[in-house]
């Protein structure tokens, strides 16, 4: 069983002395705290948890990007999400977190793909939807979008391309959009030539 | 049709049939219409079904389904087609022999379909290449694939070989090849081939950048 998350916070600071280890409480529906690591220790931290009798977390099941922007008091930051399993000892998740600036340049995080070699894709993913580049990683190339694309599309900042289509029932960011192109009458003009046909 | 029609019907009873070459040609074309073997989303497990027994294209001679382009007359884009997989859709188009037809099946094939207000899937499939049946559904259930088949044949059997509304590929000034867009920074370049697709408003012509900057 893996003990109570403030002794695995302990666990760590033994095993990775200097590591700055803080435990982020969860929702209340999902009742699983998360220990936020620093970006310099993490390949520390996760290593132990991997090799250590105790734990064995031979399986990372996920790894996700989560964006949280600046807000008027503090900055934005990028965060990456582990979630660390152990197939041996039929056990987990113990949840890892780290933080990274949003700025691209910055925007670095040490690979995990050294220990796990299922964080390859998914590394990959987060790093071409959010940008976050993983030091260490073998072949850090987008997975998903075309080589060709520039931008990071899960990060809140991202705008799509527009290109308005009549929408009968816009609500919401659609109908925004819709209100801001002039869209909101239908393109009768061009219905009734489809109509003719 | 040049001929009197009772006397048609008096050499039909001897058991000589008088009809136009036209009539003879759609016909042949239009009861073996053999559709290409590709799927790309959960509409393709649709078109699979339609061809089964169950459902059983066959009936209308639409069930030989070609594993390569050179040999199909009909494309059946079933399924969401991204933006990644656009360009592949076309080139596969391209490479159809004439006379070829496309049918864009289900929400996604023809507008996004839940994804319109995503930015990885293409607006449909028609702004790229012409669509001659668009069939609505997520996803349309087989009988309404064969009511697409059978709308197709109908449209087959009204088309003229001659001269005034002869399809496209009797025309020798007509292009036979739709250009392959090309992957772009921010979307796929020409975001729409203009030729084929009329977008609904004239007031798109806003660039990303544009829209950052606001």
């Amino acid at each position: 069983m893996i003990p109570a998350i403030e002794q695995l916070r302990e666990a760590v600071l033994v095993a990775a002395p200097g590591a700055s280890v803080e435990i982020v409480a969860s929702t209340p529906a999902a009742q699983q705290p998360s220990l936020l690591v620093n970006r310099e220790h993490l390949f520390a931290v996760a290593k132990f948890f991997k090799e250590d009798a105790r734990f064995q977390m031979d399986f990372c099941s996920c790894v996700t990007g989560v964006d949280y922007p600046a807000k008027a008091d503090k900055p934005g930051f990028i965060e990456v999400v582990y979630h660390l399993y152990s197939v041996a000892q039929k056990h987990g998740p113990i949840i890892l977190k780290v933080r990274a600036p949003r700025e691209l340049a910055q925007c670095e995080v040490p690979s995990l793909t050294p220990l796990w070699r299922g964080c390859e894709f998914q590394e990959r993913e987060a790093y071409d939807l959010f940008g976050i580049r993983f030091t260490g990683h073998p072949d850090l190339r987008r997975i998903l979008m075309w080589d060709e694309f520039t931008d990071h599309p899960m990060r809140k900042d991202y705008r799509p391309p527009l290109d308005y289509e009549w929408e009968p029932t816009p609500h919401g960011e659609t109908l925004a959009r819709t209100k801001q192109m002039g869209g909101l009458t239908p393109p009768s003009a061009s219905m009734e030539k489809v109509g003719a046909k | 049709m040049a001929i009197d029609e009772k006397l048609a019907l008096e050499l039909q009873k001897h058991g000589i049939a008088v009809v136009p070459v036209e009539w003879l040609y759609n016909w042949g074309r239009r009861s073996s219409i053999w559709p290409m073997q590709f799927g790309l989303a959960c509409c393709a497990i649709e078109m699979i079904a339609a061809a089964t027994a169950r459902y059983d294209l066959a009936r209308f001679g639409a069930e030989v389904f070609r594993a390569t382009p050179r040999q199909a007359d009909l494309m059946i884009v079933a399924g969401t087609v991204t933006k990644k997989m656009a360009p592949q859709v076309v080139r596969l188009y391209n490479q159809m022999a004439e006379p070829k037809y496309v049918i864009a099946m289900g929400a996604c094939a023809i507008s996004g379909g839940p994804f319109k207000d995503g930015y990885n899937v293409l607006k449909g499939i028609d702004r790229y290449i012409p669509v001659d049946v668009h069939i609505p559904g997520c996803p349309p259930r087989p009988e309404a694939l064969m009511q697409a088949v059978i709308t197709l044949q109908q449209k087959i059997a009204g088309q003229h070989l001659t001269k005034g509304q002869r399809p496209r590929w009797y025309d020798p000034t007509a292009s036979a090849e739709y250009p392959v867009p090309s992957y772009g920074a921010h979307d796929l370049e020409p975001p729409v081939n203009n030729n084929v697709y009329q977008r609904p408003h004239q007031c798109c012509e806003v660039t990303n950048e544009e829209i950052i900057k606001k």
